[in-house]
């Protein structure tokens, strides 16, 4: 089967860009060296570059600020243990490979390059000055696969506790418990632990004093009432005045991505939907985007309207959370009961269709569980009428009012270059006056087909941050409109052999049908080898799924890239010179989940 | 009946008629949050759940009463203490209706802003005996809050001081009887409810608590009874803070009808429940945009008042 002639059925894009992506390819090659690259085909249509680990601080460099069109957003970087995989054959010899993913925005590319590594602990030069943001995300690496990035300022663990033996994401890191031997905490081991707790503000790169004065550090978090979850904020203050924030990750760590390495393609979906736990069915379709295009599998469009529908269902849920919240963070009590309550008719609806609330695992492989149940139209309706004055009403409530106004604008603000320079996507982005949508650069799943604007504010500061969600919230009840309006009649799910779960309809009459079923249900379904990685323009951001198969029945890597990663990266950057209660009102305004920031 | 039975018994009935109502107001309170919240509220507990500031009570004086490792214990147990007793002064000085009053003070409006000073020592010392980092910031702003809202609080009684002629608080009421001072004392008025506001440390005031900031502020490490007494604090401050501005500018127990003490509750009443209200909306300004605030728009806006009024009544007199 042809994954690639299916792929561009899946996702529209401009008949140029593999013509472009060629001459970018080509580009870079004249510069750098024909002879040191290597390119790879995936499924996803991304270009590919493999090279040394010697030239890559210098083609990154290259990218970001020569090539045409130049690439300013370290999107991704990650890395796959290659020591085990069956495929390895195909692909340039490396124990562990790093992944580079870059994004332009406009116009709209993408390039993946990947760098092998060999030896032990394998290593490579740490990119942190080209680009901030890839501070994490080498520490995650460093965290996840025992690689070293040399140069590196702080090669700390990011998400693993500090005494933590082994290397994660590793194929000889065990994935359960029950194959890591009996647990004990004896006295020393305890008393060990206890030691690696103990804060050293010089371990956290902050001084102790300055010549003026000696600095308070402040815990806010891991318990805090506003920090939303289990993060925890060490603040260097002089007075209340903040010097310095270090977040300090890992506490909602769940190891999501080794459990993609261990579940069937059809039984990791559950999973994803706690990923980012306010977005449900959101965090569904990006796994499920990169699967079918793996699979070849093309959605019929009653499925991908219903898809788009819960997707922006999801979408105003999300945003109605983060609007009760960012309001009782700059202390106004009441809204956040007044947003609950509407969520609580959305969640309505939601179960009304799913069966469940918050994590509905809604979505399958070739479309959706079930198909729509009688009267769902009356109750997105009845919504649809109700909610719009509400929206104002709170406007007038919260956005209008003149304390919150103070609280909020000028607070914790970045410009869009500062944006991309860290990451920031989604309305985050969008705030700082650019009006870039995944769902119009490179509408996914059928968002060709509806009418919506995309809502930008200019300064970038919390309040903006603010006003681009709310209207989002008004776009997506268009779009939502617009599903109810022309939902498609026909499948739910696709014919194709490898959905989940199977077509059912000939296993009783026929023994072949009974067995492909019977396998596919018992096993899961073969997925064919390749890479890809879908991507959607979430509630916060953009977040992305990059699947590698070796033609098995459960994945062999499952990148998760999530947009809080490094929204939460950037908070530090943004906080410096503010107070503690400004420190409070970014986080309100920034719309994170901490699970989404350490999955 | 001789007249030390006679002020005994006001003490007493004065005494439980507040501490019950601190106790009221916190079930009126959440009852009235979760009203315009669209919530239930506390509903279990006696009819309408009346009673759930007698199982918070109990609960309350049955929990564990700790005390940090390294908190300065004398005074840690002292700050809650200062809150309920200057509270509780505050409130003999005002006339509840004619001839009753605790306390007939010539200097009553003077005896009210010490009290209110030496209440304020309560969070301050609370937050730094706590040895708490939350606690000592809370602490802190407490402080700052008073240096700024102690200034104007007191100038904006002084026009009433100026009408009258008197800091007596009876003899101010007596002095209403043709105009409540909220008509030429306005600014007054608005000056000293914000002060006030800011003196109990409500929202949107609450910034020495700020919970969603510095988790509760002051109080932070405090439990059991010694909570409770700066949660009867608050409250009875809240309830002192209604009646002076009743008492100053909305000529206290008079009015046509009913009886002058129903007049007094029923006014009091209504300043306790806006103030609720004020809570339910309101966010919570920055402190130091607080303080700004007060020092560069209330302060001239004090002044102002005070001149002119002076100049009115010296014209007048003239």
């Amino acid at each position: 089967m042809n994954s690639r002639t299916n792929e561009t059925d899946l996702q529209p894009r401009p008949e140029e860009a593999p013509q472009e992506s060629r001459s970018l390819m080509r580009e870079i090659k004249d510069k750098h060296g024909d002879n040191s690259f290597r390119e790879q085909s995936t499924s996803d249509g991304i270009p590919t570059l493999w090279t040394g680990a010697d030239k890559i601080a210098d083609i990154l460099r290259y990218l970001k600020h020569k090539a045409r069109p130049r690439f300013p957003m370290l999107y991704d970087l990650t890395a796959v243990d290659e020591r085990v995989r069956a495929d390895a054959n195909t692909l340039p010899d490396s124990d562990f490979t790093v992944v580079y993913h870059l994004l332009s925005l406009e116009p709209f590319r993408e390039i993946r390059l990947k760098v092998p590594l060999k030896g032990d602990p394998p290593s490579i030069p740490s990119i942190t000055r080209l680009w901030p943001t890839a501070s994490w995300y080498e520490r995650e690496v460093w965290d996840m696969f025992g690689i070293r990035f040399d140069g590196h300022p702080n090669l700390r663990r990011l998400l693993m506790p500090l005494t933590w033996k082994g290397h994660p994401l590793r194929k000889d890191h065990p994935a359960r418990a029950t194959e890591m031997g009996q647990f004990s905490m004896p006295e020393d081991r305890h008393i060990e632990e206890e030691e690696a707790l103990r804060f050293k503000p010089e371990e956290w790169g902050m001084e102790q004093k300055s010549d003026e004065a000696d600095f308070m550090f402040l815990n806010i978090g891991p318990q805090h009432p506003g920090t939303h979850g289990v993060i925890r904020f060490v603040l260097q203050l002089d007075g209340e005045e903040i010097i310095d924030v270090v977040p300090e990750l890992g506490f909602h760590h769940r190891g999501a991505e080794k459990m993609g390495e261990r579940q069937s393609w059809h039984t990791y979906i559950p999973y994803t939907d706690r990923v980012d736990y306010l977005s449900g069915v959101m965090n569904n379709l990006p796994y499920l985007m990169a699967v079918e295009k793996l699979a070849g599998i093309t959605v019929p469009d009653r499925a991908k309207v219903i898809r788009i529908m819960l997707c922006e269902l999801f979408r105003i849920s999300n945003h109605l959370v983060w609007y009760g919240t960012y309001a009782q963070d700059v202390g106004q009590m009441s809204p956040v009961f007044y947003m609950f309550n509407d969520r609580e008719r959305l969640l309505g609806i939601i179960e009304a269709i799913c069966g469940a609330r918050m994590h509905p695992n809604w979505f399958r492989i070739g479309g959706v569980a079930a198909d729509l149940p009688n009267g769902w139209d009356r109750m997105v309706r009845e919504f649809l009428d109700y909610f719009p004055s509400k929206i104002d009403e709170y406007d007038g409530m919260v956005m209008g009012n003149r304390i919150l106004k103070v609280r909020t604008q000028g607070i914790g603000a970045y410009n869009t270059e500062e944006a991309i320079e860290w990451g920031v996507t989604g309305p985050s982005l969008r705030a700082t006056g650019m009006g870039w949508d995944l769902r119009k650069v490179r509408p996914y799943g059928g968002y060709d087909q509806f009418e919506f604007e995309i809502p930008i504010a200019h300064k970038g500061d919390c309040y903006d941050r603010a006003i681009v969600r709310i209207e989002e919230m008004r776009q997506s009840l268009r779009i939502i409109r617009q599903c109810l309006d022309n939902m498609p009649d026909g499948p739910y799910k696709s014919d194709h052999p490898l959905t989940t779960p199977p077509i059912k309809d000939g296993t009783m009459h026929d023994i072949e049908t009974l067995i492909t079923h019977f396998l596919n249900v018992s096993w899961g379904p073969v997925i064919p080898a390749g890479e890809a990685s879908g991507c959607v323009e979430g509630t916060k951001g953009l977040y992305s799924y990059y699947l590698i198969s070796e033609k098995g029945t459960i994945p062999y890597r499952v990148r998760i890239r999530t947009s809080s990663f490094p929204h939460m990266q950037i908070i530090p950057f943004i906080s410096r010179g503010h107070t503690v209660p400004d420190l409070l009102a970014i986080i309100g305004a920034t719309d994170f989940v901490l699970a989404d920031v350490d999955r | 009946m001789n007249p030390a039975i006679q002020s005994l018994l006001l003490i007493q009935g004065v005494l439980v008629g507040l501490l019950t109502l601190a106790g009221l107001l916190v079930w009126i309170e959440r009852r009235l949050l979760a009203l315009w919240q669209d919530r239930l509220g506390p509903n279990r507990c006696g009819p309408f759940g009346i009673l759930i500031f007698v199982a918070d009570g109990i609960k309350m004086i049955t929990k564990e009463d700790w005390i940090p490792p390294g908190a300065d214990k004398p005074v840690f147990i002292l700050a809650p203490a200062i809150i309920v007793i200057t509270a509780l002064l505050s409130f003999t000085i005002i006339p509840l209706a004619p001839g009753i009053a605790i306390l007939d003070l010539n200097i009553g409006i003077l005896f009210f802003l010490a009290l209110s000073s030496m209440g304020i020592y309560s969070t301050v010392l609370g937050g730094w005996a706590s040895n708490n980092k939350y606690s000592l910031l809370g602490g802190l702003r407490m402080s700052a809050q008073m240096f700024s809202y102690e200034v104007f609080m007191g100038l904006s009684l002084m026009g009433v001081v100026i009408l009258s002629g008197s800091l007596n608080l009876r003899e101010i009421v007596e002095a209403q009887s043709g105009m409540w001072f909220v008509l030429p004392q306005f600014a007054g008025f608005l000056i000293f409810m914000v002060a006030g506001l800011a003196e109990t440390h409500r929202l949107p005031f609450d910034m020495p608590e700020a919970e969603s900031e510095l988790i509760a502020g002051f109080h932070t490490e405090y439990s059991s009874m010694k909570f409770g007494m700066f949660f009867v604090g608050e409250y009875v401050g809240l309830t002192v803070i209604s009646a002076i501005i009743v008492t100053l500018f909305f000529g206290g127990w008079q009015g046509p009808f009913l009886p002058p003490f129903v007049w007094f509750a029923l006014k009091t009443l209504f300043f306790i429940l806006f103030f609720i209200l004020l809570r339910a909306a309101l966010p919570r300004p920055r402190f130091d945009q607080l303080l700004a605030w007060g020092w560069k728009f209330i302060l001239p806006l004090a002044l102002l008042n005070l001149v002119v009024t002076g100049a009115i009544v010296l014209a007048r007199a003239g």
